[in-house]
């Protein structure tokens, strides 16, 4: 046992405790009432006026928290954490075409970006061509446009592949966007043991929350374990998946209900990887996840915490793993685009600094800053310069990353980590009583969750009840400062004008027999129930583009259509 | 009472104002499309939601199939212009350029006017509250009926 306090201090602190609530804090509220009859975080849990040890009596420590790099690994899954190595500073970028990106980011990797990550548009993410006409007028605009080898293989133009690892947040054609970068990584030389990333590669948050689904749910789980099963035997550097709470909580949920539905996301998946015959040791330590910050900053940093715990937890006890790594929830962090408001625009720079500070006090691997400009449109450089800056002033001159987990010990962050954790654990329980996550999502049930939270969040806004400066609060009537913001400026048309061009070319001028070939053997594999992977591979390199990939695909394994609730 | 609100109560008691939300474009982000339908909805409002990847045709449509008196735009993937200008273009073709639109999402100031010139009639920017959006589609709806009533 490793009790924190005894006995007798307890019942001495419970005393004076009792004369705090019934005599002093009376005497004061006669003088000067609270600002609210009640406080509570952005997940509804109620706030104290005060935590004591009274809060955290029975906390065992070293069952709870334990020393970082230890179970349960409340407190960092590195020994030496932040003294050792910083976070990788990764920032979600991309637009126009593969030029503009490697623009982007050969600008960013100049000002000290530490770690590389793409955004695509929306043509990509959903896996068709520039020239498909649901793709008019959305070329290159929320990210970079990449339907062919060849847009990967410029964007990498000047970048090292063999050591700088890439984010790509891609889903449905995760196998498709994987295999230009192994095909680029390749043709540079780069062998196989280094080619490292991620692949977001998380179909059920497809359908919980970010919607650019294409398969049904069945054969969209199957496609990114297949891809997991290939990357994990093929490319061993990489994640090929990053388990996603934030666009559930984008979406509207609460920091609790992203946190339970995201583990439960990850149960799934683990139990559809072993269903395949793998072994746990082998695949778990490389499934990483992915959070965001919001801007209730304690509830944040307890909710990182509690995830660390409870996956070790669940990899430890549910699933018999026993290689350490294999319990390490690894995470990566984006400051909620949610949080960013019209609206006196340049105050989101603050908003995101102290988001970006909960997300390090959380203990995060990697960070990606949002820009204040992003209300409006993919960041400029300028604002994508003040993102980056700040998580580097959190580094490099604020202190708290001398110390791992500096807010461990505190009574309301240890009281709220297991309150937190407690409430998603009773999420889990519901969501494995209907089958898991898998049978919840086709049932519907998360998306409910959301959608109530998001309509009840909404609501207080507009009735005052939660604060936004500058929306409903400190409003300003003239929005001179919206004025003043320099956004991105991009010929946006001449772009998607050049990717059809390109795609076009590319498509007349391949081997149209290896092309042929390399499409039918996929459609083949994929209904057989095969490992589609090498396929799809074979396929980019017979340079097929996104969209004929995606379409044999579909052929085999149709089109979700989502019923529209609301 | 004033004559224009007996005549809105008496537009309203025939039949609820239906207002159509819908997705235009192949963006996801349907958060704030389904908050609107939903405060519509307890508003009072007739809501029909169209869910995400819409077609200018398909919302053209579908706006008239239900015969609605507002039609409400979400778009957060930067393609608004593109994708409204053909949505406005569709309703004239057809003869239905007398339903209102309104736009909200991640919409850069420039675009305003050029949006409000395509006949574009309110456009809400992130921040916007229900109640100004729940008003304006009233008021919106109102005036279309009012409009009906002195043709017929």
């Amino acid at each position: 046992m490793s009790s924190l306090f005894n006995d007798d201090s307890l019942k001495s602190i419970a005393e004076a405790y009792e004369k705090y609530e019934k005599e002093l804090v009376p005497e004061w509220l006669k003088k000067l009432p609270e600002r609210m009859e009640e406080f509570n975080t952005l997940s509804w849990i109620p706030v104290k006026r005060i935590y004591t040890p009274l809060d955290i009596k029975d906390h065992d420590y070293m069952e709870k928290l334990g020393f970082p790099g230890e179970y349960p690994f409340t407190r960092g899954i590195h020994a030496t954490m932040y003294r050792a190595r910083l976070w990788t500073m990764r920032m979600f970028s991309g637009f126009g075409g593969p030029e503009e990106t490697n623009q982007r980011l050969l600008f960013l990797i100049k000002h000290g970006e530490t770690g590389l990550s793409l955004a695509f548009d929306y043509p990509t993410l959903i896996g068709i061509d520039p020239d498909d006409p649901m793709a008019e007028g959305e070329v290159g605009i929320v990210g970079v446009s990449v339907p062919t080898i060849i847009d990967m293989d410029i964007i990498f133009r000047n970048i090292d592949m063999s050591t700088v690892t890439t984010n790509m947040t891609i889903n449905p054609p995760a196998p498709v966007l994987l295999s230009f970068y192994v095909a680029v990584a390749e043709s540079k030389g780069v062998p196989r043991h280094k080619i490292g990333g991620t692949t977001q590669n998380d179909p059920l948050k497809e359908f919980i929350a970010q919607k650019s689904y294409v398969f049904p749910p069945e054969p969209a789980v199957k496609v990114a374990m297949d891809l997991i099963e290939w990357s994990i035997k093929n490319i061993p550097k990489w994640n090929p998946i990053s388990i996603s709470g934030y666009h559930i909580r984008e979406a509207g949920s609460t920091a609790v209900q992203e946190l339970a539905f995201t583990i439960a996301d990850g149960i799934e998946y683990v139990r559809q990887l072993t269903a395949r015959g793998l072994d746990v040791d082998e695949f778990a330590p490389r499934l990483s996840f992915f959070w965001d910050s919001h801007i209730n900053f304690f509830e944040e940093i307890a909710k990182f915490r509690a995830a660390r715990r409870m996956w070790a937890k669940i990899m430890r006890d549910w699933f018999g793993a026993r290689k350490k790594r294999s319990l390490w929830m690894r995470f990566h962090t984006q400051t909620a685009g949610v949080s960013l408001m019209a609206q006196q625009p340049w105050i989101n720079i603050v908003r995101t600094a102290i988001e970006a500070l909960a997300a390090v006090l959380g203990g995060t691997q990697s960070l990606h800053t949002n820009s204040f400009d992003e209300p409006f449109r993919v960041p400029s450089e300028f604002a994508a310069k003040i993102a980056l800056r700040t998580q580097q002033i959190i580094a490099y001159e604020t202190g708290v990353v001398d110390t791992i987990d500096p807010c461990g010990g505190s009574y309301f962050v240890e009281w709220l980590t297991d309150e937190i954790e407690e409430r998603a654990w009773k999420y889990i329980d519901r969501i494995e009583r209907m089958g898991g996550m898998l049978e919840a999502v086709k049932k519907g049930f998360p998306q409910r969750e959301i959608a109530e939270a998001s309509y009840r969040f909404q609501q207080e806004v507009d009735a005052g009840k939660r604060v936004i400066v500058g929306v409903n609060m400190f409003v300003e009537e003239e929005e001179e400062d919206i004025r003043k913001v320099p956004l991105l400026e991009f010929n946006q048309e001449e772009i998607e004008e050049r990717q059809k061009q390109r795609v076009k070319r590319i498509r007349s001028e391949r081997d149209k027999a290896r092309w042929s070939t390399a499409l039918s053997n996929l459609k083949r594999a994929a209904s057989r129930g095969e490992n589609i992977m090498p396929y799809v591979l074979e396929a980019v390199k017979a340079k097929a583009t996104i969209g004929e990939i995606m379409g044999a695909l579909k052929e085999v394994y149709g089109v979700y259509v989502e019923p529209p609730i609301y | 009472m004033s004559s224009l609100q007996s005549i809105s109560e008496e537009i309203k008691a025939k039949r609820p104002l239906k207002v159509l939300v819908a997705k235009l474009g192949i963006d996801g982000h349907d958060r704030g499309a389904k908050v609107i339908a939903r405060a519509l909805k307890d508003a009072g409002f007739e809501v029909v939601y169209t869910g995400i990847r819409q077609t200018p045709e398909q919302v053209v449509m579908s706006a008239i199939q239900e015969d609605v008196d507002v039609i409400g735009i979400s778009i957060l993937s930067g393609a608004h212009i593109h994708h409204v200008k053909k949505l406005m273009e569709k309703l004239k073709e057809i003869g239905a350029d007398d339903i209102p639109v309104v736009v909200g999402g991640t919409i850069p100031l420039v675009d305003i006017e050029p949006l409000k010139k395509m006949g574009v009639k309110e456009v809400f920017l992130p921040g916007s509250s229900l109640k100004t959006i729940i008003e304006t589609v009233r008021r919106l709806a109102i005036e279309k009926r009012e409009k009906e009533k002195l043709l017929t």
